[in-house]
């Protein structure tokens, strides 16, 4: 077998280390100059994209109601169990709504699933990303806390209808 | 000057040096990061104090208030004595470095250095290769296997550099005709620094350095993904922070050193050609010593964050097989350069 030889074998020039060091040096020395990447966060916030998974709100329509049907898949779906739903019966079209909706923010793995999954696109991923609670009970979200107006929405549902 | 005169000037200056060389520290930590982050497209800490600076001091703050743990498998007395062997050898080091001329001051002579010893760079030489003893303690009493490892490769590191370190000098020595530190400083007069006249033994010293200061790229006592921390795994509080000074204590002398015996010392290139008073003459050499130190300082991390950390195999075959022959070629350069130039 006719043994391959290596793609770069160092040159003598470079075999000298010296050269070569001092090369990496000038590109370290011309980095510091640059400008940085660093966002000093708690004044200068990140605006992510709208492909972005934040914490998952609840859709709330024009008139105030949201548009979750109390279905379940979403709660199904997701692979932390994180969302509990149950449902009631409304006189509204859509007959039912959900009397109690939380998502456990300490168990939500921000996967999307439940977005995915949702017929309604009743459940979409935010852009909020500064989730803080102190204690447990805080960190389960009720519908107080998830029911966000559709106008707030508009990037992701857009994205959503361009890419899902 | 009678004896207690002697003491007291001696008790001053060594106070001096010992605070000096910890707000130094604190400060070299800082633009550590500072210009680690830099490099890496970052900003770096910049939130404690004005830009940052006191950074360092809620560091050791953090530290102090830590719990300080020593693992049941350890050897309690060598766990302790080590951080501490480590400390001691690296500030006792800096007696000997001149950082200007002798100043009169009330009358009195005094002389910018802890303590004016004959054999001031046998000295250094000797207490650098004590502070081996420090780290293998470390790695030894802990009882763990990374720590054993990273005091075994210390070691075998520091004796294969201290090799070509000990020859680099020489040659220094064969041109100044002395170990004491001023007179090399002295016999560097003008642009005589050895770094010009000798550059071979310039590199193979700072390359030398670099290795006994176990800075990058040959920190492998504690390289970190093989080792996990090295030396200092089983430490942590304030005996951690003592090995982290003192690795900085030692990037301090280690440049000190450099300037001394390469870059001319204090000596600023023919100065005193432009009669400027003798106070403010003394000033600025006091000023372009600690220049000069700090360009190397800025260089040692400038490098640690620039070059990658060398293989095991290939930091002794470069120790032995390039920087030893090149610093024996240095002492022929120079015993050729006396021949020629009758230096
Ligand atoms: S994003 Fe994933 S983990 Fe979070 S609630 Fe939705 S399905 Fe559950
Ligand atoms: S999948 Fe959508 S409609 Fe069904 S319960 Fe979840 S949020 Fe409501």
């Amino acid at each position: 077998m006719e043994l391959k030889r290596r793609e770069k074998d160092l040159t003598v020039w470079q075999k000298l280390y010296i050269p070569e060091i001092v090369k990496g040096l000038a590109l370290t020395l011309r980095t510091m100059f640059k400008p940085k990447v660093t966002m000093e966060y708690p004044e200068i916030k990140f605006q992510p994209p709208s492909s972005y998974r934040g914490r998952p709100v609840l859709v709330q329509e024009e008139n105030g109601v949201e548009r979750c049907v109390a279905c379940g898949l979403c709660s199904r779906v997701c692979p932390a169990l994180a969302i509990e739903v149950q449902a009631a019966e409304t006189e509204l079209e859509k007959e039912r709504y959900p009397k109690k909706f939380e998502i456990n923010m300490i168990r939500c793995i921000f996967c999307g699933f439940c977005e995915e999954v949702c017929p309604e696109e009743a459940i979409v991923m935010s852009k909020d990303y500064e989730l803080v609670f102190t204690n447990r009970e805080d960190a389960i979200y009720g519908k107080d806390k998830l029911l966000v107006p559709v106008e707030k929405l508009k990037d992701r549902l857009e994205f959503l209808r361009k890419f899902k | 000057m009678n004896i207690t005169e002697i003491i007291v000037v001696s008790l001053i200056k060594i106070v001096l040096v010992i605070v000096m060389i910890l707000v130094a520290v604190i400060f070299l930590v800082y633009f550590e990061r500072r210009i680690s982050a830099w490099i890496q497209y970052r900003i770096g800490p910049n939130r404690v104090g004005w830009k940052g600076i006191l950074q360092t001091t809620a560091d050791v703050m953090k530290l102090l208030l830590k719990e300080d743990i020593v693992p049941s498998a350890s050897n309690k007395t060598l766990h302790t004595l080590a951080p501490i062997i480590a400390l001691f050898v690296a500030f006792s080091t800096y007696a000997v470095i001149p950082f200007g001329p002798d100043v009169t001051i009330f009358g009195y002579q005094v002389k910018l250095m802890v303590a004016d010893v004959n054999i001031g760079v046998l000295y250094v030489l000797a207490l650098t290769s004590l502070g081996v003893y420090g780290i293998t303690f470390a790695g030894y009493s802990s009882g763990s296997k990374y720590s054993l490892l990273g005091g075994i490769r210390s070691s075998a590191q520091m004796i294969s550099y201290e090799v070509s370190m000990g020859f680099s000098v020489a040659g220094v020595l064969l041109l100044s005709e002395s170990l004491n530190p001023q007179k090399i400083v002295l016999a560097q007069s003008g642009w005589m620094w050895n770094a010009i006249l000798q550059p071979i033994g310039f590199i193979t010293f700072v390359v030398s350095a670099f290795a006994e200061t176990n800075r990058l790229p040959f920190d492998l006592p504690e390289a970190e993904p093989e080792l996990v921390g090295g030396y200092h795994t089983e430490y942590s509080s304030m005996k951690f922070a003592g090995f982290f000074l003192a690795e900085y204590a030692n990037m301090i002398i280690a440049s000190a050193m450099i300037t001394t015996l390469y870059l001319g010392g204090w000596q600023i290139p023919y100065i005193d050609k432009l009669g400027l008073g003798v106070t403010l003459t003394t000033l600025l050499q006091v000023g372009a010593f600690f220049l000069k130190v700090i360009f190397l300082l800025f260089f040692f991390i400038w490098v640690r964050w620039s070059i990658p950390r060398f293989r095991y195999d290939q930091l002794m075959s470069l120790g032995w097989k390039v920087m030893f022959p090149l610093s024996i070629i240095n002492i022929i350069w120079v015993a050729c350069l006396i021949m020629i130039f009758n230096l």
